[in-house]
């Protein structure tokens, strides 16, 4: 099984899928993610997927999960870099990542991250 | 075929090869088109008639090769059809001097043959038709989607025309994948050029709107005229979160606001001038 690894940058930890996720490493990534934002004190998570193809209701779930998981440890999600295609999938496929925030790239990403600990009140 | 059928037919054949110079020129009396013109295809049906085993494909070169010419020159696919029906009249008088059963009976067949030669000068016509409409669907889908980008991190798409699943599935991926190449955070989706809105397009707006927010960009919807805002309350069309605008300006002036961008008028000042009477 392979995992994903979790990078930290301050106090924002990024996570850039690369490989074509099974059930048992989405399962690990949770696991693992938990861990390290307790321990990191991270106040946001970024998940970069500029490089995945297919996104199934599977791991539209996970996006969920994760988002959920992370706000209960007062951290803020955010999905980067999804491609048009798998967007007009989603879409058709009448999936929504449920509430999870988006933003084009990683740039904009830590960006709306930064803008959103300026308020001080993540919503 | 039997031996009747046979001897007929040859006499029509026969009847076509000795009368031919009477048989033409009444032919093109009769279809009101010049001898030349016709010349050719009679002496391509005389010679696929001479030979055994019915090969026409001389014959629907010459009639396909008219029936554009004709369309070309202004002429309605039931004109040609009709010049061509016209030498059946032609050769009829030859077959009424000739008087004989076997002429009366080849005629028969002969009239047959002519039938199809023009019931397939219109098949030609509307086929010619249906390509030129194919190709123009093809064209309008390639030029009727530009992306505009209207300022940094803003990009426009002025719909125009009718919108149907196969064009707004092209304006959907283009738009998309301009979001990504330019970074841009912001889109105006403006459907002044749009002239009715129904269920199914506001469906499928509705989709490129969730589809651009998956990707972290925001859409606003503008160019709604007061009788599409009509229809879309009257339909029950949710909207739902999706700002939508009147105007493009309006929508700039909005998204402008959104990306932290502020901008004033100049304020005007007074200047009186006085002219004198000279």
């Amino acid at each position: 099984m392979e995992r994903v690894p979790i990078l930290k940058l301050g106090d924002i930890l990024i996570i850039s899928i690369q490989i074509d996720l099974d059930d048992q490493s989405v399962l690990a990534l949770q696991e693992d993610l938990a861990d390290r934002v307790v321990s990191a004190g991270a106040r946001g998570v970024i998940i970069d997927i500029s490089a995945v193809e297919i996104i199934d209701s599977f791991i539209g779930r996970m996006f969920a999960t994760i988002a959920g998981m992370c706000r209960m440890l007062d951290a803020e999600t955010v999905v980067v870099g999804m491609r048009p295609a798998v967007a007009i999938t989603l879409v058709e496929l009448g999936l929504s990542l449920g509430g999870v925030r988006t933003a084009l790239n990683l740039e904009k990403g830590v960006a709306l991250l930064d803008h959103l600990g300026d308020r001080g009140t993540p919503r | 075929m039997t031996v009747h059928a046979d001897v007929a037919r040859r006499r029509i054949t026969e009847l076509l090869g000795s009368a031919d110079e009477q048989i033409l020129r009444r032919w093109s009396t009769i279809a009101q088109a010049s001898a030349d013109e016709l010349r050719e295809l009679y002496q391509a049906l005389r010679n696929s008639l001479a030979h055994e085993g019915d090969d026409l494909t001389d014959v629907r070169g010459l009639l396909a090769e008219l029936s554009r010419s004709r369309a070309r020159q202004g002429y309605t696919p039931s004109d040609t059809a009709r010049a061509v029906y016209s030498l059946k009249e032609a050769v009829y008088e030859s077959v009424e001097d000739d008087g004989g059963a076997d002429a009366l009976r080849g005629f028969i067949w002969f009239s047959r043959l002519i039938d199809d030669l023009g019931l397939y000068t219109i098949e030609t016509f509307a086929t010619a038709r249906e390509k030129v409409i194919m190709d123009q669907a093809e064209q309008l889908l390639e030029l009727s989607t530009p992306v505009v980008k209207l300022w940094e991190g803003i990009v426009a798409v002025p719909l125009v025309g009718t919108l149907d699943s196969a064009r707004t599935q092209v304006v959907m991926e283009k738009l998309l994948q301009i979001l990504v190449d330019t970074g841009s955070e912001h889109a105006v989706i403006d459907i002044t050029g749009v002239p009715a809105v129904d269920t199914q397009v506001a469906q499928h707006l509705l989709k490129t709107v969730v589809a651009a927010r998956l990707m972290g960009a925001e859409c606003v919807i503008s160019g709604i005229s007061p009788q599409i805002a009509h229809t879309i309350v009257t339909l029950g069309i949710e909207f739902g979160d999706i700002v939508t605008k009147a105007t493009l300006a309006d929508a700039l002036a909005y998204t402008l606001r959104c990306s932290g961008i502020e901008f004033s008028e100049r304020r005007h000042t007074r200047i009186a001038v006085r002219t004198e009477d000279a």
